[in-house]
């Protein structure tokens, strides 16, 4: 198994948000500014790389029945745990990621990680594979919260921009800018690596496909 | 009575679920190609938010804050529901088939999506009493609803005309773009019932 390569390909490769489609919720959300998203990804990239952990090492314990109530308290715990730590240490961010932070619960990264990755193989594949997505993931909130913060506020990082500042675009900071972004940096991505946009959501992984892409199928 | 007029429009129009706080946007990008499966999907949400509110609301104020556990919400709100929804299938399957034939199939969504985790945590955050957290449980699907079924046609219009889109933006950037725009017609009612 080479483990560079488990920790490389969510970086760029198989990025959840740009490639994969994955985690469009929080992406759109919290990506008002360079900081939020930085904030944002380390945090589910916590919980992903504990959660793996967890999940990896439990995977023989857990009955298939139940796995997903099982990989739920997993992630939820790690959650809470996020959630004190933040508290804590950094209160602004925990203040403007808002309800979000909770949502990481039911974030489909870490649910499809876990089944799709975490469940299957050895321990410190599980654990690259979580610090490689997660920071995937991070990148792209970065970027996203950067474009969006430099257009919409005049400011990166906080610190503000000459011309820009004084010709702000408000619209990209409001929800719908969230949208406009991330279709674009989505098409220039696939501009860049030559592929053809992706036609459906990264919904594989997610425990709801089975009811959304069967009704999908069913309308089509 | 006008706590509940503010709730209904702030969840249907100026604060909408999906258009601008960005709850559900799997389902709302995945299902929404198609009125009728956008109908579907948006009963099963309305329908599901309000089971969900039902249950976490008791929980979190006659256990959790009496025992001072306030901090295990995410992990028992998500617990109790995935249980819940077991048992009301179970129960639903049962005693009303045709039902459960209809909004069945959509009842795995209640554990794991995150409109509805996040209406449970809203009604809390937001400290409604119960009554309140219902209507606001109900609007907020409904307005996940109403942002789903306007943009399905949409969205039909833009695959319709896939072949004048920049080979780049076809699919997915095309459909996100075109959020953009229905989300930027939301931003006209901001401001509505302050």
């Amino acid at each position: 198994m080479n483990y560079g390569k488990e920790f490389m390909k969510g970086l760029i490769r198989e990025n959840p948000v740009f490639v994969a489609l994955l985690g469009m919720c929080p992406t759109l959300a919290v990506t008002t500014g360079a900081f939020n998203g930085i904030g944002m990804g380390l945090s589910t990239t916590f919980v992903l790389i504990c959660s793996n952990l967890v999940i990896c090492l439990l995977k023989k314990a857990i009955p298939q029945q139940v796995k997903l109530p099982c990989y739920i308290v997993i992630i939820a715990t790690f959650v809470t745990l996020i959630q004190f730590l933040l508290h804590g240490f950094v209160p602004a961010l925990y203040t403007s990621l808002g309800a979000f932070l909770e949502l990481i619960t039911v974030n489909c990264i870490i649910l499809g990680r876990a089944e799709m990755f975490a469940s299957k193989n050895g321990v410190v594949a599980s654990v690259l594979d979580g610090a490689g997505m997660g920071l995937g993931f991070t990148l792209a909130l970065f970027l996203m919260g950067s474009i969006r913060e430099i257009f919409g506020s005049g400011t990166w990082f906080g610190i503000s921009i000459p011309v820009l500042e004084t010709h702000t675009m408000s619209l990209f900071v409001m929800p719908a800018g969230g949208f406009f972004v991330l279709g674009i940096v989505i098409a220039i991505v696939c501009k860049l690596s030559k592929k053809k946009p992706p036609k459906k959501l990264g919904c594989s992984a997610c425990p709801n496909a089975a009811v959304c892409s069967a009704k999908c199928e069913e309308a089509e | 009575m006008s706590t509940y007029i503010t709730i209904i429009i702030a969840a249907v129009l100026t604060n909408n679920f999906v258009l601008s706080k960005f709850y559900g946007c799997c389902p709302f990008l995945g299902v929404s190609k198609k009125l009728d499966s956008s109908m579907g999907m948006g009963m099963a949400v309305i329908f599901v938010m309000i089971c969900a509110s039902l249950v976490t609301y008791p929980i979190y104020y006659f256990i959790l804050e009496p025992l001072d556990l306030t901090y295990l919400r995410t992990v028992a709100f998500i617990l109790v529901i995935a249980v819940f929804v077991q048992l009301l299938e179970i129960v639903m399957k049962k005693v009303m088939p045709p039902l459960y034939k209809t909004l069945g199939v959509y009842l795995p969504l209640i554990t794991t999506n995150c409109a509805v985790l996040g209406v449970t945590i809203m009604n809390i955050d937001e400290s409604y009493n119960f009554g309140e957290s219902i209507v606001n449980a109900f609007f907020s699907g409904f307005g996940f609803a109403l942002a789903m079924i306007l943009f399905s046609g949409v969205r039909s219009r833009v695959d319709e005309s896939e072949s004048d889109t920049p080979a780049m933006f076809r699919g997915i950037p095309a459909t996100l773009v075109a959020a953009a725009i229905v989300s930027m017609s939301f931003l006209g009612f901001g401001g509505l019932g302050q």
